[in-house]
This record gives structure tokens, sequence and C-alpha cells, in this order.
């Protein structure tokens, strides 16, 4: 096992210690400690790397993530796996603002709660949290599915596309366009294969609710492409 | 972009070292602004019904000494001037609207921080590191402690331009963001008698506060109120001659987190400033939610 104490290196020598394998198939185990709330952690990795950061992160930790498996065994500021394109992140703790932002694939799995706009503009990713996320979340979600089994606060799906959102607790408000829709066998079926990808146990996929886009605001309707 | 801390102390052992701790947090913070540097610290309550004010020259030598002799000649009683570099604090026996009128009359050079039992404000253009330094903030021992590191974006780099911002009696404010109706506003509460120095944003969120609290509200309720008529990015700290207390704007996109122990109770723009206080690791932290108040006092 590869050992790295940021208290003794920088955040730059790790990421780029672990860029060295980038485009490689080497899958060692990497373990961080003393991140202390450190910026950009293990950011921008492309092989499938075994990572464990002990301790809390600051902005932006394991974004960019190719193939990577990253722990984060506490809590992540804002950003995590911002951009992610493949791999796993998983954060044992909470997570701040904008988790999983604007993400392509992989999936990010929150153990703890996660903050306002959770999975804004996501674009493939799929994310998974274990307690409650903050308002605004999915905001403009493009693809993917989040699945939130607290509660979600306000203005979930805001502007929605395509992507999917499944939450077992209470919301407290949907966002423009966002509705909810039926679970069918199929969704229940999706739902249960996430949840055990993420290995979320002891949850009911029939207490889920599903909400999507109602496909009305102006980007939907076919008659606005007069305007081009 | 700015950094601010706050730092509650619940024990006598994070009494002693408040300004070693803060000045930590500051400098963690440095990155997040580094154009100018302010810390309050609530410390050596003036005794009985005297005040305590902290003043800022404008220029760069001043003679605090004759200026002493004219505040006991002016204001007979057991008046006490210490002088640090461009800063002094005056502990007096005149009534605090008095003195500040005084002082605008007769010394327009001087700037008034702040006034209060217990409150005092030094601010500077600058690192965090340098300011702490030549304040001597690391030495201080207090009850609690404010401070900012700003990264300009609305107005200028200068001393009167950085952050804390007195509200009133032992009252400060730190603010990251930015508010978008504080011309109307700062007009607005210039009709009802609040003084502005300069053309900054959060002087006008420190006026606001003041102005509530003046026509009666309690700061929950000012705050609350605040929602409501600050339109802008915030998340604040406001310190109060007890406590402080924490509100972010309803969006909430200004970062913050908070954390509990024991021994005391943080505040800070990142966790990176918290992570550096005495058993932070097994500390309870969250991220205060939008639009609601949280406050501590003693």
């Amino acid at each position: 096992m590869h050992r790295f104490d940021l208290d003794k290196n920088s955040v730059r020598e790790l990421n780029q210690a672990l860029h060295e394998h980038n485009g490689s198939k080497e899958n060692s185990t990497w373990m961080v400690t003393n991140p202390k709330g450190k910026h950009a952690v293990a950011v921008g990795i492309d092989a499938p790397l075994e990572v464990t950061i002990n301790g809390h992160v600051g902005y932006y930790c394991a974004g960019m993530n190719k193939q990577g498996r990253v722990v984060i065994d506490g809590n992540a500021g804002p950003g995590v796996a911002e951009n992610m394109m493949s791999g796993l992140v998983r954060v044992t703790g909470s997570a701040s603002q904008y988790a999983g932002a604007t993400a392509h694939g992989g999936l990010l799995v929150i153990e703890g709660n996660a903050s306002s706009r959770c999975g804004i503009s996501m674009k493939g990713i799929d994310i998974v949290v274990r307690g409650s996320v903050g308002q605004m979340s999915a905001f403009m979600a493009q693809k993917g599915r989040l699945v939130i089994c607290g509660d979600a606060g306000n203005a979930l799906g805001d502007s929605l596309y395509e992507a999917r959102i499944y939450v077992k607790g209470d919301v407290a408000g949907l966002g423009a366009d966002c509705v909810e829709k039926p679970m069918t066998a199929e969704h229940e079926q999706e739902l249960s294969e996430l949840l055990e990808q993420a290995g979320v146990t002891g949850i009911t996929v029939a207490d889920f609710r599903r909400y999507g886009s109602a496909r009305k605001l102006y980007n939907f309707d076919i008659d606005n492409v007069d305007a081009y | 972009m700015c950094g601010i801390v706050g730092l509650f102390s619940k024990s006598p052992a994070i009494e002693n070292h408040l300004g070693e701790l803060v000045s930590r947090m500051l400098i963690e913070m440095s990155e997040r602004g580094p154009d100018s540097t302010g810390i309050a610290v609530y410390r050596d309550q003036a005794p009985g019904t005297m005040t305590k004010v902290t003043l800022l020259s404008r220029a760069l030598e001043f003679d605090w000494e004759t200026m002493a002799g004219e505040i006991n000649r002016v204001f007979p009683g057991h008046n006490r001037v210490v002088p640090m570099e461009n800063h002094a604090v005056v502990t007096t026996a005149a009534r605090p609207a008095r003195l500040r009128e005084w002082i605008a009359r007769e010394y327009p050079e001087l700037h008034v921080n702040s006034t209060g039992a217990a409150i005092e404000i030094y601010k500077e253009k600058g690192l965090p590191s340098d300011v702490i330094k030549r304040f001597g903030v690391a030495q201080m021992q207090g009850t609690h402690a404010l401070g900012h590191t700003r990264m300009a974006t609305e107005s200028a780099v200068t001393t009167e331009h950085s952050h804390p911002f007195s509200t009133g009696e032992d009252l400060c404010l730190v603010h990251n963001g930015s508010l978008s109706n504080h011309n109307r506003l700062r007009g607005f509460l210039k009709r009802r008698g609040i003084e502005f120095n300069t053309d900054n944003d959060s002087e006008v969120a420190a006026g606001y506060l003041t102005w509530r609290l003046r026509e009666g509200m309690s700061l929950d309720e000012a705050l609350q109120a605040a929602l409501h008529d600050l339109d802008g990015f915030f998340t604040f700290a406001i310190g109060t001659g007890n406590g402080f207390a924490v509100l972010r704007d309803p969006i909430a996109c200004k970062p913050a987190v908070m954390a509990e122990t024991a021994d005391w109770v943080a505040m800070a723009s990142e966790y990176r400033a918290i992570a550096v206080l005495p058993g932070a690791d097994r500390a309870e932290r969250w991220e205060p939610e939008p639009a609601k108040v949280y406050s501590w006092s003693h």
C-alpha cells in the first residue's frame, strides 16, 4: 500500500503521484492521511486506483475522477466528485454543497447528508445519499439517477431534463417542471440495483417515490423551434 | 470571496489561548482574502459602567499621549489610553455617543472601530499573518473572537473598508458575500440617522442591524428581518457582548461550516480553519442551514 501524509507532502505531490498511473491498468491501494480540509485532494485520477482518504477534505475532492475508487473517511467540502466520469467516490460522513456537480458517470455514495444543490447539472452520474439533501438538488439535472434515502429540501429537480430522482422521505417542495411519476417494476428494479451497488441495506424500495421532468418548459416545446 | 472565522470559548483553557487559536484559524483563510485582515476580540471587560473605544488613526504617526491628556481634560475621570500601533483602546467613563461626537470634531483623522464594554476591533490592509503579528493578536486572551480576511469585490481596499464592522455597543459583523441593494438601503438608513464611513456593502448590513436594534428588536429578530430586507449573498458572523450568531442567506452559496466540542464553538468559511483547533477531529460538525439564525451566548 502507498501511504501519503499530507502533513509531510503537498496535495500537488499527491495528485502528481496519482497521475503517474493515468491511462494504465494500475490498481494499487493508497492511504492518504491528514487531509485537514485541504482542497482538490485526489483529483484527476484516470486509473483503477483504490484511494482511501482518512479525514475531512475541503473543496473539489476526487473531482474529474475516472475509474478510480476513492473513499473519503470523513466529511467532504463543496464540489466532491464534481465532473466525475466513471469509478466510485464514497463519503462516509456528510458532503457540502454541489456534490457530484456536472458529473458524467460513475457512482457517488454519501453515507451522511448532502447539502444544497446536490447533483446540480448532473449528466449521467448516479448519486446515492443515505441521509437527506438540501435545497435545489438536481437543479437542471440532465441524466443519471439521484437516490435520496432521507428528505429533500426545497425546489427539488428544478428545470430537470432526463435525470431520475428517487426519494424515500419528505420533499419540502418541487422545483419548476419537476413532478412525481409512478414507480413501476422497472423503477423498483433500477432502484434496488443502485442501493445494492452503493452498499445501502435495510431500506425498502417500495417506500420510495419517483420524480422526473414534466417536460413542459420552453426547451421541451417543439413550437419554440421556430424561434431559430 | 472572503474568509470568516469565529471562536467562542466554553472553557478557561480556550480563553487563555483565544488569540493564538483564532490567529491560526485566520491564517488558514489567507487565500480566501489576502487584501485585508480584521479581528474583533472580546476581552478585559471595562469596570462598572465604563466603555472601551477602539480607535484607528488614518495618519501613520499619531500622538496618542497628547490625545490622552485632552480626554482627561474634557472627560475628567479614570480614562486610560493604550496605544497599539496605529490603533488605541480608550477605556473611559464618558458616554460613547459624546466621546464619538468629540472625536469626530477634534480628531477627524481618527476612526472609531468599536465601542462597548468588552469589544476591541483591529483591522488593517495586508495578509493575516502580518496583521496578526503587528497587533499581537496571538497573545490576546478573551472569551470570543471573530475574524475576517477580505478579497475585495465591490469597493476599495483600504483599512476602513476592512471588516469587522461595528454595529453598535459590543456588536460587530463580518461578511462573506455581496449585497445588491446596498445603495438604496444606505440611503434609507442615512435618513434614519445611521452614519456610514465608506461605500462598502457590508457596512450597510452592519448599519442595518444597528438600526433594527435601536428600534427595539432583539438580535435574533433583527437577523430574521435582515433575511427579508437584504438582497444578495451573505454568510454573516455577528459578535455580541456575550456570544455570537451566524446567518446565511436563503440561497446559501457562500460557504460556512460549524463545529462544537465541550470546550468551544467555532464557525469558519471552510473546515480547514476549524481543523487547527484542539479536538476538531472529534467535534460535532455541521453546515449551517440557509436562512436560519444560529446563536450562542455565555
